[in-house]
């Protein structure tokens, strides 16, 4: 096919809405873009001039889905900006809070938003007729997560006990520990996904990019790290406009980012090929299983890395758990006292990493905000992605093509609302 | 008996209410049997351009929603506000604090023109609205049973009363004894005092009551320390449409 045009409207089964525009003529490429026309909402301006302690209630509000990210990565700001250090407990209960909104991000993306893919139906309940113990696999393991959310969290959407400083409430060691066995119990669960998607034949293309990642030396780098670039060593979250520059684009109401080529990723796979010697064993074997090789340069193996990381935070989840219930929970009280200062929250989200930058006056009131949001970090380099792909997919019929494009979109799990937290609007008349 | 036809929509939000019916998880496969959804772009490829039933998210924030949003109400029977953003106009009403050049300056800088916004406001301040989920995410049991009552065309219960009656059911230690601020005395229940029972005070996400004592309110919001201001700040959070209610 030398000549065809795609205008894919609201691509669907993804966060928010964007549009694809591809025009192909005598086989080259004349135009592809990734049109962004998801409503601008300004969080920026929002929180001036509220008490820092209002922000997260606000900043929370950017994602549905990453909610608890947002909600971490704001309060590690302000904490930065007060100077205040939380305890290792209150350290433990947010990694723990984290890796649950990882499971059920990640199992709401692979089962229910990119697997009716590869069964050629427009939805999981396209999927329900032929393979309903899939589906109620994947619902069971995402109830599970969001269960887990709940008990440490007090909901799975828009957090209510994670706080500046420490947890409003514990949970009850009961619970934890009737929760580990849960995670136990659902282990054959976990080998019956990593089994369906190792099934699945991810299309074969590749193309090597700057990966960007937070790092640690002693963990795989979740909550808290320095940022690093595949390209060219680590950055403090402190300095992260050093390493992250965004730009706008006309097509596009997010922004778009690059570091030190024209594009870079973020996400499961980045974080896969920068931090591998740090996944949990299982991980690492479930990887190898799933023929996800170290490292990895096919943007549609994004996916599966996601399952790789799904069984990397359950194992770390009964870790966590083992931890905290030897030292016993203990209630703590946070004394914050508010002061002027600059403060930057640097934590990965499910699709890569998220910086949050707040400056506070000295009484404590917000002055600055600026957040940057990994699917924006993720556009630039989506489009070189489809510029590489589209030629050397023209010899397949329009659908497949079609197909093609939407699942390589798909697989990066873009989160469109939380990108255009503000956006440059423009319609795109086709 | 035809199915009726039930479509989703969002406006400017974060999309968690939707994500919330994605929650139901089991039951929404019992559900799907009883309709059949017909657009639920965060879920689904398929869509339709007729419904019977619309849920909306959001807020509307452009011009151009506008427009859309009134389509949407004349297709559908009923349509159904979802979540704070839609019934109350949620947070995305905080940047309606400043002129919207002023949003547009403190955002984009030199860059601001490009720029379309409008004051956010919930959707039924362009169209009639048949029933609300209240909340900041909804409650998906709520969820459940307005849908359910709206199926069998029986009018859902919503509660007339505050978050406190839900929070003392509970047996929870009033927040304010701790010496903590609450919205409860004012804001309607149907969240099963979510967040005073985990600790934190009530952020009236679920709009207020209808015939709130806000006086009474405030005097005890300023008895812990908040002045005036502070406390139709609090107010304003997410129901920051009007600030005019509060004073």
């Amino acid at each position: 096919m030398h000549d065809f045009h795609v205008g894919i409207e609201h691509i669907t089964r993804v966060e928010g809405h964007g549009n694809i525009i591809i025009d192909v003529k005598e086989g080259k490429i004349r135009e592809l873009r990734m049109d962004i026309v998801e409503s601008p909402r300004f969080f920026e301006a929002m929180a001036l001039g509220r008490s820092y302690k209002e922000v997260a209630h606000i900043t929370s509000r950017i994602c549905g889905i990453c909610a608890v990210t947002h909600t971490t990565t704001s309060i590690k700001a302000i904490e930065s900006a007060l100077g205040f250090e939380p305890s290792i407990q209150t350290i433990k209960l947010r990694k723990l809070l984290l890796n649950a909104e990882f499971i059920q991000s990640h199992i709401l993306h692979v089962y229910f938003l990119t697997a009716p893919d590869f069964f050629r139906v427009s939805s999981v309940f396209g999927m329900v007729k032929d393979n309903k113990e899939t589906v109620l696999r994947g619902m069971r393991l995402k109830s599970l997560a969001n269960e887990l959310c709940a008990l440490v969290g007090g909901r799975h959407i828009h957090p209510i006990t994670l706080k500046i400083g420490c947890f409003s409430k514990n949970p009850e060691q009961k619970d934890l520990i009737a929760f580990k066995e849960k995670i136990i119990k659902a282990r054959p669960e976990i080998e019956k996904t990593v089994e369906f998607f190792r099934n699945l034949k991810t299309p074969e293309f590749e193309r090597e990019t700057e990966y960007v990642s937070l790092t640690c030396p002693d963990e795989y780098a979740l909550y808290d790290g320095n940022i690093k670039s595949s390209d060219n060593g680590e950055t403090k979250p402190a300095d992260y406009l050093d390493k992250v520059k965004e730009f706008m684009v006309r097509h596009a109401t997010a922004k778009h980012a690059k570091a030190n080529r024209d594009s870079y990723m973020v996400g499961a796979l980045a974080r896969f090929n920068n931090n591998y010697e740090h996944l949990h064993p299982r991980a690492k074997e479930v990887a190898e299983e799933m023929g996800l090789k170290h490292p990895c340069y096919n943007p549609y193996m994004n996916n599966i890395a996601q399952v790789v990381e799904t069984v990397h935070c359950f194992e770390d989840s009964i870790s966590l758990i083992d931890d905290l219930l030897s030292n016993g929970l203990q209630d703590e009280k946070a004394e914050l006292t508010p002061k002027a200062g600059r403060g930057v929250g640097a934590t990965e989200a499910p699709r890569g990493t998220l910086y949050h930058e707040h400056k506070l006056d000295e009484n404590g009131k917000i002055t600055y905000g600026n957040y940057v949001i990994p699917t924006g970090q993720n556009l630039a380099n989506i489009e070189n992605d489809l510029k590489s792909l589209v030629p050397k997919i023209l010899n397949k019929q329009k659908d497949d093509i079609i197909l093609d494009i939407e699942m390589l979109v798909r697989a990066y799990d873009p989160c469109i609302s939380c990108a255009t937290h503000l956006m440059k609007v423009e319609f795109v008349n086709e | 008996m035809t199915k009726p036809r039930v479509a989703f929509f969002s406006f400017s939000s974060c999309e968690g209410c939707q994500l919330v019916v994605l929650t139901i998880e089991e039951q929404l496969l019992e559900l799907v049997k009883l309709i059949d959804i017909v657009s639920f772009r965060e879920a689904m490829s398929e869509k339709s351009d007729e419904y019977d039933i619309a849920f909306v998210e959001g807020s509307i924030t452009r011009t151009s929603e506008i427009e859309r949003l009134k389509t949407i109400r004349e297709t559908a029977k009923t349509v159904i506000a979802l979540g704070a953003c839609a019934t109350i106009g949620g947070i995305n009403c905080l940047k309606n604090q400043f002129e919207m050049n002023k949003v547009k300056d403190i955002v984009y800088g030199e860059m601001a023109d490009n720029y379309d916004t409008i004051p956010a406001r919930p959707i039924e301040a362009v169209i009639k609205v048949d029933y609300r989920i209240q909340g900041c995410p909804i409650d998906k049991d709520e969820f459940i049973e307005v849908t359910k009552a709206i199926l069998i065309g029986k009018k859902p219960r919503i509660p007339d009363y505050p978050v406190c009656v839900e929070c003392q059911m509970k047996e929870n230690v009033c927040l304010f004894e701790k010496g903590m601020v609450c919205l409860g005395p004012v804001t309607r229940a149907g969240c099963k005092a979510i967040c005073p029972t985990y600790n934190d005070g009530c952020v009236g996400c679920r709009g207020l009551i209808d015939d709130p004592n806000l006086s009474s309110h405030k005097n005890l919001l300023s008895e812990h320390g908040l002045t005036v201001d502070e406390a139709i700040s609090q107010y304003m959070m997410f129901g920051g449409n009007s600030k005019e209610k509060y004073k």
